[in-house]
């Protein structure tokens, strides 16, 4: 099954960015989680306050914002695809997110399932 | 706390035993009580607290049942549950009702990922998302779990007793359902919410009640053991600021003497009982390792002969790795890692006690590089914050390489 480990971050989880010790934490997870072949693709994002914009049509009218989508405490910061068994193993990569210790929320979403 | 919330959490286990026994509708006998304390709390308000709470509640509940039971049932089908309201409340049954709850939850036909909730849920009477919580898993597939394991409980009517040859089996799985419920709480030992110290009370209170109900069971005492000396350490396990602190770096100032005593006394009863078996052993390896740290002389050569009994009769993945370990101290690192490599890598890879063993051997054979990608395993897997950081230190000692 594949899911997507939507990783909402913080602001202080976005300043612990720059913090040796979250990167080490963070390089590891990431590390882990690729080896065993749990994660087939994503990617962190940067900073949401500063490389957001947003595109959408209004009455047929383009209409192109700086920021993000939802303007929420948490922003949405990166996220894994992972091909596990069950939601159990994916809860448990969730779990092992670093960015959960500072406050972090980790959405874990069922796939679509592919076109054959 | 209201008098009804207060006798829900003494005996909702012994009036689900009573009530579910017979029917075998584990899910209906929990609706019925559930009604029942619903209308305790607003009947108790006005009339006041009955003599014999649980009494009053057994009857409410069977009450319920029968006209539950009533609505479903087709007139010319007799039926057990009216026998049910004859009986009086025997509180000399309530014991035995219980014990055959546990091994119902336990049965080898019940799902093993269901068992440890199930127990929980009906014997203590706590609410599906807390347990998904401590267990790691979505409210919905535990909802569904537990619906599942109830469904086959009353569909294909699952006995409620064990023959006596079963007997041990099926007491291993009632124990072993008990310690799955504790380790959700181990692993999360920040202690800094109730909530987040997982079910390890629980867990102590179901071993407790089980060393009552088996009595002649002395695994029932190692469990109670084990899990009395793990929570003697409790406070020692973290530093002030959250760090983690390895058994052999802990301070014996901060645990908890009383617990260490009972659990000592506990382990004493099981071993004149003269069978052993693996919770037994692993409360004697807890008890080495107390007394080593409290004595400042280590018997590394005890500890490993308490494994290798150990890995005879449990060689879980957990007790594999501790083995290495303990053999690493006695024969040096080399030996502990040859141990290691013999784990298929399917069943290591995602297992970070593992991990962090084999960074931690890699380190004393002085192969730092090896070491270091083993600890950023190990750290990649770690979930609990503390251990983490404590990971990453360990690795920063190493230097670069």
């Amino acid at each position: 099954m594949r899911y997507a480990l939507l990783v909402y971050e913080t602001e202080a989880c976005v300043k612990a960015r720059s913090d040796p010790e979250y990167q080490a934490a963070y390089q590891a997870y990431i590390k882990a989680i690729y080896e065993g072949g749990v994660a087939i693709g994503g990617s962190g994002l940067q900073d949401a306050a500063t490389s957001a914009t947003t595109f959408r049509l209004v009455g047929g009218e383009r209409q192109i914002q700086d920021g993000p989508f939802a303007d929420t405490k948490e922003q949405l910061a990166g996220f894994f695809l992972i091909d596990v068994p069950d939601l159990d193993k994916a809860l448990e990569w969730a779990a092992r997110c670093p960015s959960t210790a500072r406050g972090g929320i980790v959405e874990v979403r069922l796939a679509l399932e592919q076109p054959t | 706390m209201h008098p009804a919330e207060l006798a829900a959490r003494a005996s909702y286990g012994r009036l689900l035993s009573i009530l579910a026994v017979r029917t075998h509708d584990l899910a209906g006998a929990e609706d019925a009580l559930a009604e029942a304390f619903l209308a305790a709390v607003t009947r108790w308000s006005i009339d006041g607290v009955p003599r014999n709470p649980e009494a009053w509640l057994l009857t409410a509940a069977r009450r319920r049942l029968i006209d539950a039971d009533r609505r479903r049932r087709t007139r010319e089908e007799k039926h057990v549950l009216l026998q049910l309201n004859d009986e009086t409340v025997d509180r000399d049954l309530f014991g035995d009702e219980r014990l055959r709850l546990l091994f119902v939850c336990a049965h080898p036909a019940i799902d093993v990922t269901a068992r440890t909730p199930l127990m929980l849920q009906t014997v203590l009477g706590l609410d599906a998302a807390r347990i998904a919580s401590a267990l790691r898993v979505a409210p919905k597939t535990m909802g569904q779990r537990l619906w599942r394991a109830k469904t086959k409980i009353r569909d294909a009517r699952l006995s409620f007793d064990v023959a006596p040859e079963d007997l041990p089996e099926r007491s291993f799985a009632v124990l072993e359902a008990i310690y799955a419920a504790y380790g959700s709480g181990w692993e999360d030992v920040t202690g800094r919410a109730a909530a987040s110290r997982g079910l390890t009370d629980e867990a102590i209170w179901l071993a407790r009640l089980t060393v009552r109900l088996l009595p002649e069971e002395p695994e029932a005492r190692g469990l109670l053991a084990l899990m009395l000396y793990a929570e003697a350490r409790t406070r020692a396990r973290r530093g002030d600021d959250g760090a983690y602190i390895p058994l052999t770096e802990q301070d014996p100032s901060r645990w908890d003497p009383h617990r260490i005593a009972e659990a000592e006394a506990i382990l004493m009863e099981a071993s004149r009982m003269g069978r052993i078996g693996p919770l037994q052993l692993e409360a004697a390896i807890q008890s080495a390792h107390l007394d080593a740290r409290r004595s400042g002389s280590r018997d590394d050569r005890a500890v490993l002969m308490l494994y290798e009994a150990l890995l005879r009769v449990a060689p879980t993945l957990g007790v594999r790795v501790a083995h290495a370990v303990a053999l690493s101290n006695t024969e040096g690192p080399a030996s502990g890692l040859d141990r290691l490599d013999a784990i298929a890598s399917s069943i290591s890879e995602d297992y970070q006690p593992y991990w962090s063993a084999r960074a931690h051997l890699l380190e004393r054979t002085g192969r730092r590089e090896d070491a270091r990608d083993a600890y950023d395993h190990a750290i990649g897997l770690a979930e609990e914050d503390g251990v983490r950081r404590w990971l990453l230190a360990r690795r920063q000692a190493l230097g670069r390489v």
